[in-house]
């Protein structure tokens, strides 16, 4: 259906050619730009309308005083079902300090939410298939749990801001939730609204460069670059990830062109991971609560972990 | 007159929330007091882990989203 919006709109509107670069390009943008924007409204209502129902103070509930691989897991699966805004992140951070919850099992949590979220999973599954959705929830949440084990062992209690200590929050006020059926509906219709106003801009650039890089970047280029399988491909990649920033969405049609293309799925993934969830915006902002050291290893942890999950994906599929 | 605070360390969401408030404010001629609380100390203090969050009164009456018109209406 969106391919024959695509065909129309390429070469019956502009009566392009189809086997010009202008046309496949302008062909394939019209019909991932339709494609993306009703997958992104119906899934954003539907996690909407759960996500009502599963504030980070109940997921907080949910994960105190829970035996520390529970809890872990726990943090993993919460994490990846609630994406929150970054600017978020700094009162979490303190919400599950101060209900005791141990730094590493925070650190798991504070992986698994920007990566994994259900945008990303579901344009993944639309335009790359369900088996790479798969692939890359499992390995998101895998490098979350053992991303927060190996902070664990650095013993970042050290580097946390004093002031954190001290706060004591306010018991945590019961705050009348939105659990009612008309008030989920109108959390979710104000999800739909804001997440589509503020990515839309990034959905169609994404779409746009990966139109670009369908339409007119020659085979033999990208054979020669990123096909072969070096070994320094995959690092390449996650280091190129690093200035980028956008949330999983925007790169997904990236990753399309790129696949199309050629490129091993392990260095693709490894890039989209490090864009997601390796972004130095973020880290500025955990910088209020925890010090350089920290963070510096926080980052080289996913760093390596993407690097060795890109080598896995390319060594055995 | 109503003490309305706005809690949120300035995202995009926290300045809708505050924008809106003196909007519904104007709209029915409620006089009130529009603070946006940005230090995250002072925020932690009611106890809410997603921003943006409304203080009315001293009391945290909303958390985590920005709030609906009609709600706002309400606490006027």
């Amino acid at each position: 259906m969106f391919k024959l919006f695509g065909d129309w709109f390429a070469y019956e509107i502009l009566s392009l050619n189809p086997v010009s670069p202008t046309g496949r390009a302008v062909q394939f943008f019209a019909m991932d730009v339709s494609k993306i924007f009703m997958l992104l409204v119906g899934v954003i209502y539907i996690m909407g309308f759960l996500r009502a129902l599963l504030s980070p103070e109940r997921v907080r509930g949910y994960v105190r005083s829970k035996p520390r691989w529970l809890a872990r897991l726990l943090a993993v699966i919460l994490g990846a079902a609630t994406p929150f805004c970054s600017c978020s992140s700094v009162p979490l951070f303190i919400g599950f300090v101060e209900a005791g919850i141990p730094l590493g099992v925070t650190f798991s949590f504070l992986i698994a939410s920007p990566m994994i979220n259900e945008v990303a999973a579901v344009l993944l599954a639309g335009i790359l298939g369900l088996k790479i959705a798969a692939l890359y929830v499992a390995v998101g949440m895998a490098v979350a749990y053992i991303g927060g084990i190996i902070m664990e062992l650095f013993r970042p209690e050290r580097w946390v801001e004093d002031y954190v200590w001290k706060i004591h929050m306010g018991n945590s006020i019961k705050v009348q939730s939105e659990a009612s059926l008309s008030g989920s509906h109108r959390f979710a219709v104000a999800e739909v609204k804001e997440i589509l106003k503020r990515i839309w801009k990034w959905v169609v650039i994404g779409v746009a460069a990966g139109a670009l890089f369908h339409g007119y970047v020659p085979n033999e280029w990208i054979q020669a670059h990123l096909v072969n399988n070096s070994f320094w491909s995959v690092p390449l990649a996650v280091l190129l990830g690093v200035p980028l920033y956008s949330n999983a969405t925007g790169v997904i049609p990236i990753a399309e062109a790129m696949l199309g293309k050629g490129v091993p799925i392990g260095t693709t993934l490894a890039l989209m991971m490090s864009i997601a969830a390796l972004s130095l915006p973020e880290m500025l902002i955990l910088r209020k609560v925890i010090r350089w050291p920290a963070l510096v290893r926080f980052a080289a942890v996913l760093a390596l972990a993407f690097t060795l999950a890109g080598w896995a994906f390319n060594m055995y599929l | 007159m109503k003490k309305i605070k706005v809690l949120g360390s300035g995202c995009s969401k926290c300045k809708a929330t505050a924008r809106m408030i003196k909007e519904v404010a104007h709209e029915k001629g409620a006089a009130i007091e529009l603070e946006k609380v940005e230090d995250i100390k002072e925020i932690m203090v009611y106890g809410l882990m997603s921003t943006p969050g409304v203080v009315i009164d001293g009391k945290l009456v909303h958390a985590g989203s920005v709030p609906a018109r009609g709600q706002i209406r309400q606490w006027m």
